[in-house]
């Protein structure tokens, strides 16, 4: 199981980086295609936003690949170790 | 075992926090529920700068300030207290709320009123993203720990009770303006939307003269008598491996998808029946109110079942249901308002006509109601408007405006349909209070349960009718196209969940 999540990790950070690109190019394909205040903001607010979560996932796909998952915390001590 | 004391105690508890915290919800409901008038009264759509900022209050507050307040009430929760934080909240979600009832309209003091109403909007994000986390750390904290799902799952039934109560009072008010009901609807878009914005006040001053009697969370007042409370709570929950692992699973692995089921159940429905379905507004209303009337129970049933069999396993089951069931249940929607395949009767069909003189002009308006039976029982209204000009042309105008009244047989239906959403949200949205606190140590819990709550509510959440309408709008063919987004992010959270989180209930959260 812990071989599978780590495997996964690396689905993540693939996964990740893939639906901010769909989501970047969507947006500019919208903006280009109807340029007015609204469509702009509305889909760079998506781009914006989406940015750091993307980022987070990335970085929850590298840890689940490094095994930080393959044993969770059982305690506070055990999440601040 | 509990002492009849320490259940007194529990209830005030519960009930102090679930109070403030379900009219900080429907402080920030009343905004979206109004939004079309609120639009028209302070971003007119003829200047471009207000119809920006218009786009900008929509987003904002609702989606980027969440997770803002979250940090920043967090970190002030886990280094001051709970107690004063979630009262601070409170003072700034109520005062906020008020305030946008007293604002002129554009008209009156022009720019000011657009920017206003924005600053004022991002308040109520800041605020509303740091109620939560205070309100089901407090409880939980003072929570046996065999009933903390139990316990919890009253303040889950806030956020719905909170819509609940937004919906309620806005047809209430909007009925009462006046005996006639066209004159009442009139007044309530001139002014009396601002009612519901007054009212607030009220509540939220009750409220804070029951949160003032409260005591400090036991848990924090150890933590802070020992000199071990946080130093930088936002450092520890985001630089910190050991709990940033923990925040982004929290966020990937429940919240994200709790967001979007719970927004798809309850706003999505909404707006699906009134532009997609056509179904009239106040039908569209009634229909959501009665949907929560009957799941709200099951927030309990859900909160305390999992302090039986664990958190993981519902919350599971519920986005598993959601991600197979929205197409078909969508679909059942669309076909039970379907009026293309059932035959109007001809003979009972009735058009009115209205021409209004425009003062000042060389033309009238003239308003063209259609009443069409179907045999379905559907009756469908549909309004056309026409310019006349004084020398008796006619330009057709463009724009009809279509809604369906329900019978009795296919209203009770869609109630059904929409209940079936609202037990999905019922069983994501019941354990997740307990679950978040769980994996979370004491002193920086309030930051770091806030932070995925709010990313997963606020952004995955928040967006669901905005992307599905746009998908919507890009993707002509489809009617149920929206549901992409709602499906594929459960979908992703269901996977993450199922092989990443485990289904302990911690036996002590006093770490």
């Amino acid at each position: 199981m812990n071989q599978f999540k780590k495997f996964l990790g690396l689905v993540w950070m693939i996964f990740g980086v893939f639906a901010y690109g769909m989501l970047l190019k969507t947006c500019l394909e919208q903006i280009r295609s109807k340029p007015t205040t609204d469509t702009i903001i509305q889909w760079s607010i998506f781009a914006i936003i989406f940015l750091p979560i993307a980022i987070g996932f990335l970085i929850f796909g590298w840890l689940a690949f490094q095994g930080a998952y393959d044993q969770l915390p059982e305690s506070s001590e055990a999440v601040e170790d | 075992m509990q002492t009849g004391d320490s259940k007194k105690q529990i209830r005030k508890v519960i009930f102090a926090s679930s109070v403030g915290t379900l009219i900080e919800w429907y402080d920030f409901y009343i905004f979206g529920s109004l939004a079309p008038i609120i639009a028209a009264q302070f971003f007119p759509k003829s200047n471009p700068t207000a119809a920006l900022l218009s786009t900008l209050a929509t987003f904002a507050a609702g989606f980027i300030v969440r997770p803002f307040g979250a940090l920043v009430f967090g970190r002030l929760g886990d280094k001051v207290g709970r107690k004063y934080t979630f009262l601070l909240t409170l003072i700034l979600m109520g005062g906020s709320t008020f305030a946008i009832g007293l604002i002129p309209g554009y008209e009156t003091i022009g720019f000011a009123a657009p920017l206003l109403v924005l600053l004022l909007r991002l308040v109520q994000g800041l605020a509303l993203g740091g109620e939560y986390g205070g309100a089901a750390t407090y409880v939980a904290e003072h929570s046996p720990a065999e009933r903390r799902g139990f316990f919890t799952s009253w303040i889950q039934t806030t956020a719905t009770l909170g819509l609940l109560l937004s919906l309620g009072i806005i047809l209430i008010t909007r009925k009462s303006m006046a005996a006639d009901a066209a004159e009442s609807i009139r007044a309530f878009e001139s002014w009396g939307w601002r009612i519901p914005f007054w009212f607030s006040i009220l509540l939220v001053g009750m409220s804070i003269y029951i949160r003032l009697k409260m005591h400090e969370s036991p848990l924090f007042t150890k933590l802070k008598a020992a000199g071990k409370t946080s130093v930088n709570p936002i450092k520890e929950s985001l630089m910190h491996r050991g709990n940033l692992k923990m925040v982004l699973l929290a966020l990937f692995g429940a919240t994200m998808g709790q967001g979007v089921v719970w927004y798809t159940g309850q706003f999505y429905a909404q707006t699906f029946l009134e532009t997609a379905c056509k179904i009239d507004f106040e039908q569209t209303r009634t229909i959501l109110i009665w949907a929560i009337i009957f799941a709200t129970p099951l927030f309990i049933v859900f909160g305390h079942w999992s302090d039986k069999v664990g958190r993981k396993w519902i919350i599971m089951a519920g986005l598993l249901l959601a991600v197979f069931s929205y197409r078909p249940i969508y679909r059942q929607m669309l076909q039970i308002t379907n009026t293309e395949s059932s035959i109007a009767d001809a003979g009972k069909t009735r058009i009115e006509r209205v021409i209004n003189p425009v003062a000042g002009k060389d033309y009238s308006l003239q308003s063209t109601t259609t009443l069409q039976f179907h045999q379905n029982g559907i009756v469908e209204r549909s309004v056309h408007a026409d310019t006349l000009y004084a020398d008796g042309t006619e330009k057709a105008g463009s724009s009809k405006k279509v809604s369906k009244e329900l019978p009795d047989g296919s209203y009770w239906a869609i109630v059904a349909l929409v209940f079936v959403q609202i037990v999905f949200v019922t069983m994501v949205y019941g354990p997740i209070a307990a679950f978040l606190v769980e994996i979370f140590p004491t002193k920086i819990r309030y930051t770091s349960m806030s932070l995925p709550y709010h990313l997963g509510n606020g952004v995955f959440g928040g967006m669901t009718p905005f992307i599905a309408v746009l998908l919507g709008t890009i993707y002509t063919g489809d009617a149920l196209v929206g549901l992409w987004y709602p499906i594929a992010v459960a979908a992703v959270c269901l996977v993450i969940g199922v092989i990443y989180l485990n289904n302990r209930v911690d036996p002590d959260v006093n770490d």
